[in-house]
C-alpha cells in the first residue's frame, strides 16, 4: 500500500511534464499548432486577396469622387434605362423559371421513371455551357443568317438586339436554379403528405397549394434568390444578343463595360457597386435560408 | 417495370408536369443547342479543320484550356486548404469567411472583371507592389489566370466541404491507433476518402473557367495569340459575321463541357457506390 | 500485459463521464465493461487507448505510465463500434495498413507483410475476402476484418467498443463464441465494452459493471449475477422483482405489513427488496411471505410468467415452473427463495 502511494507520487512529479506534452500533442484528429496557424493564415489571406479586396475596391472606386458624384452617375438617363431594363429582364426570366422549376421538380421528385438522372443532367446543362455560347445559340436561331431569321424579318418581329432576345438568353442561363433548389428538397420530403391529402379527397392543385407549397417555401425562395442574382448579373450571354444599343438594350453589367471602356470609372463602379450590393444581399439571405433549410425548420408555418 | 412504375403513381399530374417540363426544356435548351450542332454540321470536315487549325483559334483554345486547367489545379490545392480551415478549425471570422467563399459565384462577372483589373492594374492596390517586383498581372495571360482562379474557388470548396464534414472521425482514430503518423493518416486515409469530391470540384472549376467570359476579358488584354480566350474569339467572329468560325469553336467547347459533365456524373456514381452502406 | 487505472476522472462540459474509476486488469484476461449508455464505459476504453485524455488519474500499461504516450505509440489494438474500415482500401490493404505505416527502420518487407496479413485473415477465417472492398462485406465479416486489422500490429492489449452492437441477433451469438475461442487462442489482454448483459456474462471471464461514471461491482459473471453488490447491479443484471420496503428495528415491512424476512445488519429506513423472478416460489394461499391474486399468465417454454397483484396493491411478475399450472383468478402464496435488501 505504501509502495503504491510513493509510486504514484513519483509518477505525478516526473511524468507530469511528459504527460502534459503528450496530451497536448496527441489529439489524434488535429495537427500541431504551427501547422494549424499556417493553414488558417493561408486560407484567410487567399480569400482576402482574391475575394475581399476586389469587393472592397468596387465600393472604394465608386465613392472615390465623393457621394455626389456617385449619385449623379446613377441618375444619368443611361444608367436609369439600364436599371429598368435589368429589372424587366430579371422579372421575365425569374417568373418563367419559377413556373418551370415548380413543374419540373414535381415531375422529377414525386414520380419514379427511367431516365430521371439523364433528365436532371439536361436541366443542369446551362451550368456548364459558356455564357458566350448561351448567347450564340440564339444568334444562330434568330439572327439575320439564322434558322428563323428570314421568317422573323418577313413578319417584322424583333428578337435579337431587343428585349425578347435578352430575356431568352437570360432564361437559358438561369434555367436550372429553381429546379435544382427544389428537386433534392422535394425528394427528401417524399410523397406521403401529398398522398394523405389526396386520400382525404383533396384535388391535385389543392394538394399542391395547401400541402406541397408550404413545405417547400424556403427552398423555393432560395432558388428564386439565386436565379434572380444571376439574371441581373448575366454578362456574356446578354452581351452577345443585346447589340449594345445605348439607352435601349444595355443592361447594368453591359453598361459597366461600356463606361469602363470609356474611362468613366466612377460611373462604371457606381453601377458595379449596385450589382455588388445585390450580390451581398443575396449572399446574406442565402446564408440565412441555408440555416433554415438545414435546421429542418422548413415546416413551421 | 413500367407497369410497376405506373401503379406507384398515386399522385396526379405526372403527364401534365412531365409534358410541360420536356416541352420547356426543348424550347429553351435543347433546340437552341441542337441548332448549334446542326450549324456546325453544315461545315465540311475540311472547313471545320481549317477553322480550328488556324493559328489564332488554336492559340485561343490553348490559352483557355491551359490556363483553366492550371487555375483549377490552384483551386484544388487552395480550396482544400480553405475547406480544411473552415471545417476543422475554429478562428475568429470563420463564419464570415465561409460565406465569403460564395462571392465569386454571386458577384456579376462584369463587376468581378473590372474590380480585378483595377486591383491588379499597374497603379492598383496589388498591381503596384507586384509591378515593383517586376510582375505584371493585368493585361497579360497571368491576369486571365488570376480571374480564372477567382471564379473557380467556390466550386472546389462547396463540393469538398460537405464530404469532409461528414467524414467519419473513427477512421482517423483507427489510423492513429494503428500507428500511422498524422501525415500518413492525411495521405493514406483522408485524401483518398475525399478523392471523388476533390476531382469533382476540379472538373467543375475547370469547366467554369474554360467558358468564363465576363471576369476575364477586362483583365486579359485580349491580344490575339497571347491573351485572347476562346469565348472572346467567338464574340469577335460573330461581330465579323463569320458565323461558321464562331460555331466551330463553340462546338469544340461544348463537346468538352459534355465530357466534363459525363466525368462528373461518373465520379459521383463511383463515390456513391464506394460509400454505400457503411 | 496488465492494465491499471487509478482515480480516473473525465468530464465533458458539465457531464461527469468518469468519476474516480479504479481498475486492475490481469494479463491474459478477457474483461467486459458493462453498463447503460452514459455510464462512462466507452470513455474509459478510449482513455486506455489514448483516443481521449483524462482530467485526472493514472493509466498504467504493464506498470508503465501510458499517459506520456499518444495512441500511436501505445501499441493498443482498438476495434471501433462501426468498424471504421477504410472504404477505399481492399480487405487485404485494410489489414496491412498498420504494418505499412510503421517507421521505415522497423518496417517489414513486402513478403513478410503479405504473409502476416494472410495469417491474420486465416485466423479470422476470411482469407477468401482479401480482394473485396468493405462495402461488399456483411456486418459480421466487417467486424472480423476490423479485428484482424487491430491484431496486425501485434498489440499489447486489445480493446473492443461494442463489438457486436451493430449486428443482428443471430450473427451476434455466433461471433460471441468465436471471440471467446479467438481470445483463448491469442491470449491477449482484452477489454470489451457492452450494454448487453447476456454478452458480458457469456463472453468475459470478469465483468465490470458501471453506472454514472463509477464502478458498481467487479467480479466473475457468476458473482455479479448471484451476489450483486448494489441495488443498481441487481436491477441491471438479470430480471428482478423490485419492491420498496421499510426497515425498522430489525423488521422489514411492505407498506404496513411486516414481512418474515431476515433483516440483521440492515440500517433502518427506506430500502429496496430484490428477488429474482424465478426465485419467487409459488405455494397455496396463506403460505409464504406474500399473498396475491394471479392476473394474467403466459407460457415461455419451460416456465410460465404470471402477473400477480399483491394484497398491498403492488403488481409483480414471477417466473414459475410449469409443473403446476397457474390460472388467472387464483390466489397464491409467494415465498422468496433468495432475496437481497439494499438501503436507499
Amino acid at each position: 500500500m505504501a509502495m503504491q502511494i510513493s509510486d504514484s507520487a513519483m509518477l505525478a512529479t516526473s511524468g507530469a511534464k511528459a504527460r502534459a506534452r503528450a496530451a497536448a500533442l496527441e489529439n489524434i484528429r488535429t495537427e500541431p499548432a504551427a501547422v494549424r496557424i499556417a493553414i488558417i493564415t493561408l486560407a484567410v489571406s487567399f480569400l482576402t486577396i482574391f475575394v475581399v479586396l476586389p469587393l472592397v475596391l468596387v465600393f472604394a472606386q465608386a465613392f472615390s469622387k465623393g457621394f455626389m458624384a456617385y449619385v449623379t452617375a446613377l441618375a444619368e438617363p443611361e444608367a436609369l434605362a439600364a436599371i429598368k431594363l435589368t429589372l424587366l429582364v430579371a422579372a421575365i426570366s425569374v417568373t418563367l423559371n419559377l413556373v418551370f422549376g415548380l413543374v419540373a421538380a414535381w415531375a422529377v421528385a414525386k414520380f419514379e421513371f427511367s431516365g430521371k438522372t439523364f433528365l436532371i443532367t439536361l436541366i443542369d446543362l446551362p451550368f456548364s455551357v459558356s455564357p458566350v455560347i448561351s448567347g450564340l445559340v440564339f444568334v444562330l436561331l434568330f439572327g439575320a443568317q439564322g434558322y428563323f431569321g428570314g421568317w422573323l424579318r418577313d413578319h417584322d418581329i424583333q428578337i435579337l438586339f431587343a428585349v425578347p432576345g435578352i430575356a431568352l438568353a437570360t432564361t437559358f442561363v438561369t434555367f436550372p436554379f429553381v429546379a435544382r433548389a427544389l428537386i433534392p428538397l422535394m425528394q427528401e420530403q417524399g410523397t406521403q403528405e401529398e398522398e394523405a391529402a389526396i386520400s382525404l379527397g383533396a384535388s391535385g392543385l389543392r394538394t399542391f397549394f395547401r400541402v406541397t407549397l408550404p413545405n417547400i417555401k424556403w427552398g423555393l425562395l432560395y432558388g428564386v434568390l439565386l436565379c434572380n442574382a444571376r439574371a441581373m448579373g448575366e454578362f456574356g450571354a446578354v452581351s452577345v444578343v443585346s447589340g449594345h444599343i445605348r439607352g435601349e438594350t444595355n443592361t447594368m453589367p453591359l453598361l459597366v463595360e461600356i463606361l469602363y471602356d470609356e474611362y468613366q470609372f466612377v460611373a462604371a463602379f457606381a453601377i458595379a457597386s449596385l450589382l455588388a450590393m445585390l450580390a451581398l444581399i443575396t449572399l446574406v439571405a442565402k446564408t440565412i435560408l441555408e440555416r433554415r433549410l438545414d435546421g429542418g425548420e422548413d415546416r413551421d408555418h | 417495370m413500367s407497369a410497376i412504375a405506373a401503379r406507384r403513381r398515386t399522385l396526379p399530374g405526372f403527364g401534365l408536369t412531365m409534358g410541360l417540363t420536356l416541352t420547356w426544356l426543348s424550347v429553351i435548351i435543347l433546340i437552341p443547342l441542337a441548332g448549334l450542332f446542326l450549324k456546325s454540321l453544315e461545315l465540311s470536315l475540311e472547313q471545320f479543320w481549317a477553322i480550328l487549325s488556324s493559328r489564332r483559334t488554336l492559340n485561343a483554345l490553348r490559352i483557355s484550356f491551359g490556363l483553366a486547367f492550371g487555375a483549377a489545379c490552384v483551386n484544388l490545392v487552395m480550396g482544400s486548404i480553405i475547406v480544411w480551415a473552415l471545417v476543422r478549425y475554429r478562428f475568429p471570422g470563420r463564419r464570415i469567411f465561409d460565406a465569403i467563399v460564395d462571392v465569386p459565384f454571386a458577384l456579376p462577372t462584369a463587376v468581378a472583371g473590372v474590380a480585378l483589373t483595377a486591383l491588379f492594374a499597374e497603379k492598383g492596390w496589388l498591381g503596384a507592389p507586384l509591378a515593383a517586383l517586376g510582375i505584371k498581372v493585368a493585361f497579360t495571360p497571368l491576369g486571365i489566370f488570376v480571374a480564372m482562379i477567382f471564379i473557380g474557388i467556390p466550386f472546389v470548396v462547396r463540393t469538398v466541404q460537405p464530404v469532409l464534414q461528414d467524414l467519419d472521425p473513427e477512421i482517423e482514430e483507427a489510423a492513429g491507433s494503428l500507428g500511422a503518423s498524422r501525415w500518413q493518416t492525411m495521405i493514406r486515409v483522408i485524401l483518398p476518402s475525399l478523392a471523388p469530391a476533390l476531382l469533382t470540384g476540379l472538373a467543375l472549376a475547370f469547366a467554369r473557367a474554360v467558358g468564363e467570359y465576363g471576369s476575364v476579358i477586362f483583365i486579359a488584354g485580349n491580344l490575339p495569340n497571347v491573351s485572347e480566350i476562346a469565348p472572346l474569339l467567338i464574340v469577335i467572329r460573330l461581330s465579323e459575321f463569320r458565323y461558321a468560325d464562331a460555331t466551330a469553336i463553340a462546338a469544340v467547347m461544348l463537346v468538352v463541357s459534355f465530357i466534363v459533365i459525363f466525368a462528373v456524373n461518373r465520379l459521383q456514381r463511383w463515390a456513391q457506390h464506394r460509400d454505400a452502406e457503411r | 500485459m496488465t492494465i491499471e487505472v487509478r482515480k480516473l476522472v473525465k468530464t465533458f462540459g458539465s457531464f461527469k463521464a468518469l468519476d474516480g474509476v479504479d481498475l486492475k486488469v490481469d494479463s491474459g484476461e478477457l474483461l467486459a465493461l458493462l453498463g447503460p449508455s452514459g455510464s462512462g464505459k466507452t470513455t474509459l476504453l478510449r482513455i486506455v487507448a489514448g483516443l481521449d485524455w483524462p482530467d485526472a488519474g493514472e493509466v498504467l500499461i504493464n506498470g508503465e505510465d501510458a499517459l506520456t504516450h499518444g495512441a500511436r505509440e501505445r501499441h493498443v489494438g482498438f476495434v471501433f463500434q462501426h468498424y471504421a474500415l477504410f472504404r477505399h482500401m481492399s480487405v487485404f490493404e485494410n489489414v496491412a495498413f498498420g504494418l505499412r505505416v510503421q517507421p521505415r527502420a522497423i518496417r517489414k518487407d513486402e513478403t513478410t507483410i503479405r504473409a502476416r496479413v494472410k495469417e491474420l485473415l486465416d485466423l479470422v477465417q476470411l482469407d477468401w475476402l482479401a480482394d473485396r472492398y468493405p462495402n461488399q462485406l456483411s456486418g459480421g465479416q466487417r467486424q472480423r476484418i476490423a479485428l484482424a486489422r487491430a491484431l496486425a500490429i501485434e498489440p499489447r492489449i486489445l480493446l473492443l467498443d461494442e463489438p457486436f452492437g451493430a449486428l443482428d441477433a443471430k450473427v451476434r451469438k455466433e461471433l460471441r463464441k468465436w471471440l471467446r475461442s479467438l481470445h483463448h487462442e491469442i491470449n491477449v489482454t482484452s477489454i470489451f465494452v457492452t450494454h448487453d448483459q447476456e454478452e458480458a456474462l457469456e463472453v468475459a471471464n470478469r465483468v465490470v459493471v458501471m453506472d454514472k461514471g463509477r464502478i458498481e461491482q467487479i467480479g466473475s459473471p457468476d458473482d455479479v449475477y448471484e451476489t450483486p453488490a448494489t441495488a443498481f447491479v441487481h436491477g441491471f443484471i438479470g430480471e428482478s422483482i423490485e419492491l420498496p420496503v421499510q426497515v425498522a428495528d430489525g423488521v422489514v415491512r411492505l407498506g404496513e405489513r411486516p414481512l418474515p424476512l431476515k433483516a440483521e445488519g440492515l440500517a433502518s429506513g427506506a430500502s429496496k427488496l430484490f428477488v429474482r423472478r424465478h426465485d419467487m416460489l409459488v405455494g397455496p394461499a396463506g403460505s409464504g411471505a406474500f399473498e396475491g391474486a394471479v392476473q394474467h399468465v403466459r407460457n415461455f417454454g419451460p416456465v410460465q410468467r404470471a402477473e400477480v397483484a399483491l394484497s398491498g396493491g403492488e403488481t409483480i411478475e414471477i417466473d414459475a415452473p410449469r409443473d403446476r399450472e397457474l390460472r388467472a383468478g387464483d390466489t397464491v402464496g409467494l415465498e422468496p427463495r433468495r432475496y437481497r435488501i439494499f438501503a436507499g
